[in-house]
């Protein structure tokens, strides 16, 4: 250590003779935005509007699966549209990985913003609420196509089919890649089981019976099928009223 | 002179793993821009997506920003750091094992992603979409680095710790906080995994990591560049000490809140966003502080850019710098970012401080990196004349032409017909965006170009000092003298 016997003078001449003072110091003074910014985030009540407003998130997840096959093999659905914000369905999930999978989020943004032009286009504001359990957000920061947060019901499934594989045969604009790779793809029972648990551990509320229901609601499904039950739940979970101040 | 005390450092200090990195950074600008160039050509003409999923955009924009930031960025970062770590201490590198592990490590990350990224497999956050085994191994192979640094200013010789390894050391310290928060995620598989944050922590989490790696990564660690290779290229002490505290210490606390500001009216609480926009605001006082400080080390010596090609790189990095340190804050207020997010105005934000910035002091640094380590001149000193125009026009044309399409697509979304209906559709919006997209790609294939020069210019070099014998020369030279 080459620090001479010349006593400091000061805090900054200490700091930069001593490398661990230095170390210890920045590593300090580097620490106190995120902590300021992030901590609260987890803590203040009113972050997330589900708080005050309980009635956006549909009570029943984790006590009943959101869809179930019965014994005919025909789809049984505890959840309707509009009945709140739950976990994504094994079908959605797969799609929504496949959305991350292709970075979708590098062009589509899921996040209205509260102005006028937006809400004409893409409809009520986004809440916080909204995105509680997605896991990573998929706000995105960019739109060189167009939001993606309200996309669900807009278009029928069948339009969504052909504008993945073909984006010019139906905006012949759209400088959107075409993905007809995903009628290819089967999908993996097992693999989205696995998700379905991991999602659990970090607090995502699926039942047991979400999670025994998956390989028989994914049977015969292709990645195209996924991608479309993604897009087509989006922004439809919850009932907002356009008279309820969600956020001031 | 100046020749025979790089003979002395030639044998005293571990120049080998610097030269190693050096060549990889040139290497990875020309792949990362490269692969940018693509992408950009992938939004003008959408058919060169060939249906092909490995080079569909969204699968290949990642491998580009990996490919510029932690390929080009990161291996100019360690080349310079492990160079002004030894030269401003007087002392060799604390380990040399460890300096090889960051080398091989570090180009094992990227090879690792240059695989991993076009097959699908991110996390999907921006900037932090390699899987979680690579994460791990980014976290081992970065506190190698960081501490190797850190021993070797503990053993230095010299009494006070020099103004650039502070701004290094920052930004190690902080891409450790970074890098561990934001990757945190529970495997779901060898190669997936979700982040154990959701929604609204998890857009704040993800834009304090994106923020701080353009202010840490991208910014304090090139600042550590700056404040060693432009005093030493101009042969003149740095402008003022004093400011360099201040730059210093301001950045440090500053530059973390402003992550907030990427998230400027959405669903993110209001005062975080404000509070980010604030610091924001504040934080051109340190940044123009940091920028005059370099350029007024010229004072008196301004005569030099007119012969000096090498500082005329790092001068008009500081240029570029102090533009987006500008416009930067500009746009985290929330009038003016309700226009410009979401557009192509962001993009022309980060490449006016990524090509201009960034690339800029990183060209500079190299170049005279490479006469100090191949102990010759460049093999072409007009070729590097030229490569500093290229890069000049490529930028300013991207630039100029994302400062159009990003404004012209906020007014468009915005705009209102006389019967108070929306005045045009999405698409017509991405219509209207054709001829700059492929002006942009235009201005990034000027700037391609000028990096291809660069790379021919310093493998030349190389050969011209390993035929000549220079390199041997240097290091075998048995009692060199201290001028």
């Amino acid at each position: 250590m080459a620090d001479n016997k010349t006593p400091p003078k000061g805090l900054q001449d200490f700091l930069e003779r001593n490398i661990w003072g230095l170390v210890i110091a920045t590593a300090i003074v580097l620490s106190v935005g995120g902590i300021v910014e992030i901590v609260p985030l987890f803590m203040l009540k009113n972050t997330e509007e589900a708080n005050r407003f309980p009635e956006i998130v549909w009570q029943e997840a984790g006590t009943l699966p959101i869809v179930a096959m019965d014994e005919n093999g025909r789809e049984q659905w505890n959840w309707k549209a509009g009945d709140g914000i739950r976990p994504y369905t094994a079908l959605e999930l797969a799609g929504r990985d496949i959305y991350q999978r292709e970075g979708c989020y590098l062009c589509h943004s899921q996040m209205v913003r509260p102005f006028r032009d937006e809400r004409e286009r893409y409809g009520h504001y986004s809440l916080a609420s909204e995105s509680m359990f997605d896991h990573p957000f998929q706000w995105g920061s960019k739109r060189t196509g167009p939001d993606m947060a309200r996309v669900g019901g807009k278009y029928s499934d069948q339009w969504h089919r052909e504008h993945l594989r073909e984006p010019r045969a139906v905006v012949p604009e759209s400088i959107m890649p075409a993905y007809p790779w995903l009628d290819e793809q089967p999908l993996n029972g097992r693999r989205m089981q696995r998700h379905m648990r991991g999602l659990r551990l970090v607090g995502v509320p699926y039942s047991d019976a979400d999670i025994e229901a998956t390989p028989g609601l994914l049977e015969g499904k292709t990645g195209m099928d996924a991608m479309v039950a993604y897009l087509q739940v989006l922004g439809t979970m919850a009932t907002l009223d356009p008279n309820v101040a969600y956020r001031e | 002179m100046e020749l025979t005390t790089d003979r002395v450092a030639e044998q005293k200090y571990n120049f080998e793993v610097v030269r190693w990195f050096t060549v990889m950074a040139v290497v990875y600008l020309v792949v990362g821009a490269a692969v940018g160039v693509y992408i950009a050509a992938e939004l003008a003409w959408p058919a060169l997506n060939f249906d092909n999923p490995l080079i569909s955009f969204g699968r290949l924009r990642p491998v580009h920003t990996n490919a510029v930031i932690f390929a080009f960025g990161g291996c100019t970062l360690m080349a310079t750091a492990f160079y002004t770590v030894q030269r401003t201490c007087g002392v060799r590198l604390w380990s040399d094992k460890l300096a090889w592990y960051t080398f091989w490590g570090w180009n094992l990350i990227i090879a690792l992603a240059v695989i991993t990224l076009p097959l699908g497999l991110t996390q999907s956050k921006e900037y932090a979409e390699l899987e979680w085994p690579i994460d791990i191994l980014i976290a081992v192979v970065w506190l190698a680095f960081t501490l190797n640094f850190i021993m070797t200013i503990a053993n230095r010789k010299t009494s006070h710790i020099y103004v650039s390894n502070w701004f290094f050391l920052g930004m190690m310290i902080m891409i450790v906080y970074l890098h561990v928060v934001n990757s945190m995620a529970i495997p779901v598989g060898l190669f997936k995994s979700y982040s154990v944050f959701s929604g609204v922590q998890d857009a704040m989490i993800q834009w304090w990591w994106g923020h701080n790696a353009v202010g840490f990564y991208l910014t304090s660690g090139f600042l550590g560049i700056m404040y060693y290779f432009v005093p030493k290229q101009a042969n003149r002490p740095i402008y003022s000490y004093r400011l360099s505290v201040i730059h210093f210490w301001a950045l440090m606390f500053g530059y973390v809140w402003l992550g907030a500001h990427h998230l400027q009216y959405t669903a993110l609480p209001d005062w975080t966003g404000s509070l980010g926009a604030a610091v924001s605001l504040a934080m051109i006082i340190p940044s123009w502080g940091g920028a005059v400080n370099g350029m007024m080390t010229l004072s008196g010596a301004w005569d030099k850019l007119r012969t000096d090609y090498v500082l005329r790189f790092l001068i008009i990095a500081l240029a570029f710098y102090a533009m987006s340190t500008f416009e930067g804050p500009v746009m985290s207020l929330k009038t003016v970012n309700a226009l410009s997010h979401y557009t192509d105005w962001t993009i022309g934000h980060v490449h006016s401080g990524a090509l201009g910035w960034v690339a800029g002091i990183s060209i500079g640094a190299i170049y005279h990196l490479m006469t100090r380590l191949w102990h010759t001149r460049m093999w072409s000193e007009s070729l590097v004349n030229l490569h500093f125009w290229t890069a000049t026009i490529g930028t300013v044309i991207y630039v100029v032409a994302m400062w159009v399409a990003g404004i012209m697509q906020g007014m468009m979304w915005r705009a209102y017909d006389e019967y108070g209906t929306l005045a045009n559709t999405f698409v017509e919006s991405v219509a209207a965006m054709h001829p700059y997209y492929a002006m942009r790609a235009v201005g990034g294939a000027i700037f391609l170009l000028g990096a291809v020069i660069m790379l021919f210019n310093v493998l030349m070099t190389v050969f011209k000092s390993l035929l000549k014998g220079d390199l041997r020369a240097a290091r075998s030279d048995a009692t060199p003298a201290l001028a």
